[in-house]
């Protein structure tokens, strides 16, 4: 009797031990974010106002504002998004379309992908150095930050773009096939208007990437804080400000708080924004 | 009646060019998509090239120290500084990600369910930058007063934890979703222990997601450079306890590729196409193990 109920006892004191891991990780992980998050709102709330939004910095950036970030930043995701948005729609298309006619490629392509989206940002960095400011002269500028960045986006944007597309229903198609409407009938007035979410999906995740990265910008789109006059002049992104305030500026603590903040809150409002597009179009369709 | 024919066919053709355009079109984005992973590691092997025609590539292994403006160039001590970084994220990150993982996908009251998978998907969109600022200022004090300097492997190794604990958890949450509920079913019928439910039938059977997992977040604690490079020391040595400062592969690419030159400069593209051959490791590794788990799956599935 004794002897057939001590593995059964082993084992609610195992399944007890899982449970309580269960609970303790969840606790930890949602304190862990609190805490992080706590520290900046409490560091950087106090700093942020609208004059801090809208001038310039100066002394380094222990005082002044952000706005020549804030404009390089939409800068260079504009040139970013300018590329990578018909690059990776083109590419999405023919991945989820034209799997029949195009599999080699398609194959190729999804590998090379795959590859692509483990590529460390800093070895993008590298890339975009050799590749866009020095052999193509673009020199440390908005265009060279924001082209590299595209490389970078470009796996995220097409594989959200890809699922979104595959959820679209066969019988679409079958549809739109029975009643002899052309391929490019069928997908510009059938397959994407019906991927709009997962369209916006692919958007944001790439707009959120490409807000948050910096080690592929310090060698792409530099380090220059003041406003920039052209897209071939050198602007420096929000989170490169981030970076400078804090590691190389003593003193400079408070405003990379507010700088983080600034940025953590665009970050939040791009999905709230996505939320609520993708929502209202599943409403009205 | 002619005319009419005629129109349709002429609108036929028209449709039949466009179709053919687009198709030509896409292949052609398509192709540029594909060639870029090509154009990323020709140009960083060209860069590179230099060094290793002058240095060999033995002696980036082989150079006692790192002191590349007197033409010392030992990668050693940050490779493994790398290394121990990356592993004990994960080795953080793996348990705290599965458990995370089997809250939300299997054991989790809803309520509390939903609101904690947005978190950690709220975890994994803050900015490395932020993760390292918070670094900076909040963990490394802590860390200091425990044991000087503060700025260590340690801190390292649990600001990458918590950053690629949503990788690891979402991607796990992705793999036990396709479990079939049948298995549940049967373990229930069976009224089998939830941890011989979990560690004989669950686990086993996500075993190729869950490896996958692991594998893309071990990449991605490689790959990181700015938590890693505000929170480090960046002091070129090898680590002899956990709270000595170190400097990662990316860290020191970010540090001296301001003002590197000649071969200085080629060196740090060494130091990028090393890592460019361990993401290649890696990302082969995930596959094959995803199409050993295929290969595994498909034959449960005939078997039944």
């Amino acid at each position: 009797m004794s002897i057939s109920q001590r593995p059964g006892l082993t084992v609610t004191a195992l399944d007890r031990l899982l449970g309580f891991a269960m609970a303790a990780t969840v606790i930890a992980v949602g304190l862990g974010f609190c805490w992080i998050l706590g520290a900046i709102v409490a560091q950087g709330l106090g700093q942020i106002s609208l004059a801090f939004l809208l001038a310039e910095p100066s002394n380094a950036g222990r005082e002044g504002g952000i706005a020549p970030m804030l404009v390089s930043t939409l800068l260079i995701l504009g040139v970013c998004l300018a590329i990578a948005l018909p690059l990776g729609l083109g590419t999405a298309l023919l991945l989820a379309e034209f799997t029949i006619t195009d599999q080699r490629l398609g194959r190729l392509v999804r590998r090379s992908l795959d590859f692509l989206a483990g590529v460390p940002s800093i070895v993008f960095g590298l890339f975009g150095n050799a590749f866009f400011s020095q052999v193509l002269g673009l020199g440390f500028s908005i265009l060279s930050g924001g082209l590299t960045l595209a490389c970078m986006v470009l796996p995220l944007l097409i594989r959200t773009t890809e699922e979104g597309l595959r959820a679209v229903p066969p019988s679409y198609r079958q549809g739109a096939a029975a009643l002899g409407l052309s391929q490019t009938t069928t997908l510009f007035k059938i397959i994407l208007p019906a991927a709009v979410p997962g369209l916006i999906a692919g958007l944001v995740l790439g707009m959120g990437r490409a807000l948050a990265e910096t080690a592929a910008l310090i060698f792409t789109s530099g380090y220059v804080d003041r406003f920039p006059r052209s897209l071939m002049d050198s602007g420096r992104a929000l989170s490169i400000h981030i970076f400078d305030l804090s590691m190389n500026i003593p003193g400079g603590d408070a405003r990379a708080a507010a700088s983080a903040l600034v940025l953590l809150t665009l970050l939040l409002l791009l999905n709230l924004l996505a939320g609520a597009l993708a929502q209202r179009w599943a409403n009205s369709s | 009646m002619q005319t009419f024919e005629m129109s349709q066919l002429s609108s036929l053709r028209r449709a039949h060019r466009r179709d053919r355009i687009l198709r030509h079109s896409l292949r052609l984005l398509g192709s540029i998509t594909g060639l870029l992973v090509l154009l990323i590691t020709l140009f960083v092997l060209q860069e590179a090239w230099p060094a290793l025609q002058n240095l060999g590539f033995i002696r980036f292994w082989t150079d006692g120290s790192w002191h590349p403006l007197e033409g010392s160039f030992g990668l050693m001590p940050m490779v493994l500084g790398s290394g121990l970084i990356a592993l004990g994220a994960t080795a953080i990150a793996t348990p705290l990600g599965l458990l995370s993982a089997l809250f939300c996908q299997c054991y989790g009251p809803p309520l509390l369910v939903v609101p904690y998978r947005r978190l950690l998907e709220l975890l994994a969109g803050i900015p490395s930058v932020v993760y390292g600022f918070w670094g900076l200022v909040v963990l490394v004090p802590q860390i200091n007063r425990l044991h000087p300097p503060g700025q260590s492997l340690l801190a390292g190794t649990l600001i990458l934890s918590l950053m690629i604990l949503p990788t690891v958890a979402l991607l796990a949450i992705a793999s036990l979703a396709q479990i079939p509920s049948s298995y549940w079913q049967g373990a229930a019928a069976l009224s089998l222990s939830r941890w011989t439910t979990l560690t004989r039938i669950i686990l086993p059977s996500a075993r190729s997601g869950l490896f996958t997992a692991v594998v893309l977040a071990t990449g991605r604690a490689l790959g990181e450079t700015m938590a890693v490079l505000m929170v480090c020391g960046n002091v070129v040595q090898v680590p002899s306890s956990v709270f000595d400062p170190v400097r990662s592969l990316t860290a020191n690419i970010a540090l001296e590729m301001a003002y590197a030159t000649g071969d200085h400069r080629a060196v740090l593209f060494v130091s990028g196409l090393v890592l460019l051959a361990i993401v290649a490791g890696l990302v082969v590794m995930a596959e094959g193990i995803s199409n050993q788990g295929m290969s595994s799956e498909s034959v449960i599935v005939h078997e039944r």
